[in-house]
């Protein structure tokens, strides 16, 4: 069994149709944690001892949150600041984190035709997210392309429930070792690898 | 009497109130009541136990009323006492006039001759300042229109004690001319000529007043800096002895003095240490007092002419209730306010027995007039709080601000899901918050005043005692979810806690602290929701200060940030260690050792600032020391 941690940031879920759901579908068993970062930190000051050993504790680090101005919620970025340190996450001595999975689990309100170089975004959701992965890979972790759910806009409640559905099962089979994360590296997105399609990025 | 009797009485009295008055305040009756019944039991017509000690034990423990003015003083600054000016001269003027009228009109009608009629009127006007001060404070309403009112009445016969005192050798019989002597006796000065005297009290006023300025603040200084705390402790009651004596040698009240003294050294630095010195010693002694005024109950005489005094006592309290109660009226209190003035206050004052003694010495009543009279005000003393009971339970729900609302609360489930006790500035920041969040909130305020203008506000609002738990179960603490205690006093607050944890344990209770001696005893007694009133305010103002020295607006934000985790941290640390709390003398020793722990928690504590992660030095001593740059750390 692997250890999952999901890091979830949203500065207002009570506003969420989105994460709501996605967190009622959290499976309740050994082996999954839900940080809620919001929630425990709602002045930004982030308890570092405590998120460190939260990270030295699991396997796979799960990011969840919504796509705000192409990144993160602002305190997932102070998360990075004031947790990945230099000595410990990173840097000669910083070892911490080596061989862990990185994921980010993102929910975005345009559809995934936006997110191309012809689209109304201009770039692919890999490339926006260019700087978490070198920020993974800096701290030597393994980068897994970005579990996107897209168009959350104009989903109905149904729809929802499926996406909600499909992320508790996707979390279990996490934890269950039953995801190929190398082969999955190689797909613009988790989604497209757990379909097995290639995205039009790839070569 | 020797040393053993001596302790064998101390040992009586100690016992007889640390039996009795848990019992009072379990059974809600107040500690006044607690002592006077103590009194009752020991004194010669229950057990007996005094011997011939009582008069004596009574004339030491009036110095403790002398003391608790002077901590009133320490606790009422110059202008508040301003403030009062109007309640104090003119409710205050017209009550001793008025209600002297009265009785002296009562007294000539009973067959007194008019100058013992007048003696009578002017004694039975004063009210007992020990006794209502100590009973307001209790049920947290001094703070509220009427306890003000009441405090400003007692003030003004306080003062007025020096006239009467000098008018009542006039009124002796003619041909019975003693020279003017106080009630203790000669004084120095009454050889004097009348300017004389008059130059000799401006003198000693105008002595403590500039001695409290400008002589008290050094000296209590070099004292403080021997750093032993039982010279401070001597100079304090040194002072208070000495002004007492100052006073009592130029004829004025000792009690008035330590009170000017008091409000001298309101401002002064060392108003805490003084405070928290003289506390102990007053409280026993007014318990002495209390004690003693209750072994003093002759009920030989009641019981011989049981009518003529319980008419005594009941025709007194209602003339002065009466007075009181229109004056009140006539003063724009509110009905329950003026009802809470007249209730109060309608008691004779223990002055009452110097004065009737010193009536007798100087030929102006007959002891057959006396003895009644005396018997008479001890129980008006010992049925004060009986009587504030009375109107508390009986007569407020009925009249003025009722309990609750007439009005049925618009919503359906009146419990609300917070309840709030106590709605002063602390109170009322909390509800108007989760009022303007769309929480529905009840409170429960014992100032009826406020009561009225939240009520016209649109609130549910219950009136009464929050500690009461019929009053918190009307008020829905059953079905709420949480409770704000935001009372005035942590007595209060610790003795709700208590109730809430009985009878409704699903209430999660969050808790206003005063300072870290509360927030122990409320973690000690369960409660995990503490909030110590000042520390906030204090921390946001340190870090403005860390600002105006130069430091960044943020860093200053997270050093403060991290503080308040870090000392709440240290309070609840200490908590597990500090169950030793007997081996303290005071609550003030208490501070000063737990601010000593605190200080030691602030140096073991590496660094306020841990934001290690926006520190690029360590970064820059690895880029420096190796051939190979590590890379793009976060600010490179």
């Amino acid at each position: 069994m692997l250890r999952v941690l999901v890091q979830f940031a949203h500065p207002a879920l009570e506003r969420s149709r989105v994460h709501r759901r996605l967190l009622a579908h959290l499976p309740q068993r050994e082996g999954i944690t839900l940080n809620d970062l919001y929630e425990t930190y709602p002045d930004f000051d982030i308890d570092v001892p405590r998120e460190q050993a939260l990270l030295t504790a699991h396997d796979i680090v799960v990011f969840q949150h919504p796509f705000f101005w192409y990144s993160t919620p602002p305190l997932l970025k102070q998360w990075e600041d004031l947790v990945l340190v230099h000595g410990w996450a990173y840097g000669r001595a910083g070892r911490a984190l080596r061989g862990k999975q990185v994921l980010h689990v993102i929910s975005a309100g345009g559809r995934e035709e936006a997110y191309q170089h012809d689209g109304l975004n201009r770039f692919t959701m890999r490339e926006l997210l260019a700087p978490l992965e070198q920020t993974a890979y800096l701290c030597g972790m393994q980068w897994t392309p970005p579990y996107v759910i897209h168009g959350t806009h104009r989903m109905s409640e149904a729809q929802i429930e499926d996406e909600a559905v499909r992320y508790g099962g996707l979390l279990a089979d996490l934890c269950d070792a039953r995801v190929d994360l190398r082969a999955a590296a190689r797909y613009p997105t988790l989604n497209r690898a757990l379909a097995g399609v290639r995205g039009e990025g790839e070569a | 009497m020797n040393d053993g009797g001596l302790l064998l009485q101390a040992f009586v009295y100690l016992a007889a109130a640390v039996i009795a008055v848990p019992v009072a305040q379990r059974l809600g009756l107040g500690s006044v009541l607690g002592y006077l019944l103590a009194g009752v039991a020991i004194g010669p017509f229950a057990l007996g136990l005094l011997g011939t000690g009582g008069q004596d034990v009574m004339h030491v423990a009036e110095f403790g009323v002398v003391m608790m003015l002077f901590v009133i003083g320490l606790e009422l600054q110059p202008a508040l006492l301003w403030r009062l000016r109007g309640p104090i001269l003119g409710l205050g003027g017209l009550q001793v006039l008025v209600s002297t009228v009265v009785l002296a009109a009562a007294a000539i009608a009973l067959g007194l001759p008019v100058r013992g009629a007048l003696a009578v009127g002017m004694t039975l006007s004063l009210s007992s300042t020990a006794i209502v001060l100590q009973s307001l404070n209790e049920r947290g309403v001094l703070g509220t229109a009427g306890g003000q009112s009441a405090f400003a009445v007692l003030l003004f016969q306080d003062i007025a004690v020096i006239p009467m005192l000098a008018i009542f050798p006039l009124l002796a019989a003619p041909g019975a001319v003693v020279a003017a002597a106080d009630a203790h006796g000669e004084t120095v000065v009454s050889h004097l000529p009348a300017w004389g005297q008059t130059l000799a009290v401006l003198a000693a006023v105008g002595l403590v007043v500039a001695g409290g300025r400008f002589v008290l603040g050094p000296v209590l200084h070099q004292i403080a800096r021997t750093r032993l705390r039982e010279i401070f402790t001597a100079a304090t009651l040194l002072l208070v002895v000495g002004i007492a004596l100052l006073m009592s040698a130029v004829g004025l009240s000792p009690a008035l003095g330590t009170f000017l003294a008091g409000v001298v050294l309101a401002n002064s630095e060392f108003r805490h240490e003084l405070e928290s010195d003289i506390d102990p010693f007053k409280g026993l002694l007014l318990g002495l007092f209390f004690i003693a005024v209750g072994a003093s109950i002759d009920f030989g005489l009641i019981l011989e002419q049981p009518l003529v005094i319980i008419g005594l006592v009941a025709g007194i309290i209602a003339a002065k209730l009466a007075v009181l109660l229109v004056l009140g009226r006539a003063f724009r209190l509110s009905v329950d306010q003026a009802l809470l003035l007249a209730f109060a206050l309608p008691q004779v004052g223990e002055f009452a027995f110097v004065l009737f003694s010193f009536a007798g010495q100087q030929g102006v009543l007959a002891p057959s007039i006396t003895g009644p009279l005396v018997a008479a005000v001890a129980l008006s003393m010992a049925v004060t709080p009986l009587l504030l009971l009375v109107n508390e339970r009986v007569i407020q729900p009925r009249t003025g601000t009722r309990v609750a609302a007439s009005r049925p609360p618009d919503v359906a489930d009146e419990g609300g899901t917070v309840l709030i006790a106590g709605f002063g500035a602390f109170g009322a920041t909390v509800g108007r918050l989760l009022r303007a969040s769309g929480v529905h909130t009840t409170v429960l305020d014992n100032d009826s005043d406020r009561v009225d203008l939240l009520r016209r506000m649109g609130l549910t609002v219950y009136y009464g005692d929050a500690t009461r738990h019929d009053l918190l179960h009307a008020a829905g603490a059953a079905r709420a979810r949480l409770i704000v205690i935001a009372l005035d006093t942590p007595e209060r607050t610790l003795d709700l806690v208590h109730t809430v944890r009985r009878h409704f344990p699903q209430l999660t209770i969050l808790a206003r602290a005063f300072d870290w001696q509360d927030a122990h005893d409320l973690l000690h007694a369960g409660v995990a929701n503490v909030y110590r009133d000042t520390l906030d305010t204090s921390l946001r103002l340190g870090s403005d200060a860390l600002r105006l020295l130069g430091v960044r607006a943020y860093r200053a934000h997270r050093a403060a940030q991290r503080f308040l985790k870090h000392d709440e941290e240290s309070v609840r640390e200490l908590t597990g260690r500090r169950d030793d709390r007997g081996t303290y003398a005071s609550a003030a020793r208490q501070r000063i050792e737990d601010l000593e722990r605190m200080f030691e928690a602030d140096r073991a504590e590496p660094a306020l600032d841990r934001d290690a992660g926006w520190d690029a030095e360590s970064l820059r001593e690895e880029a420096r020391s190796g051939p190979i740059a590590s890379g793009n750390g976060p600010r490179m």
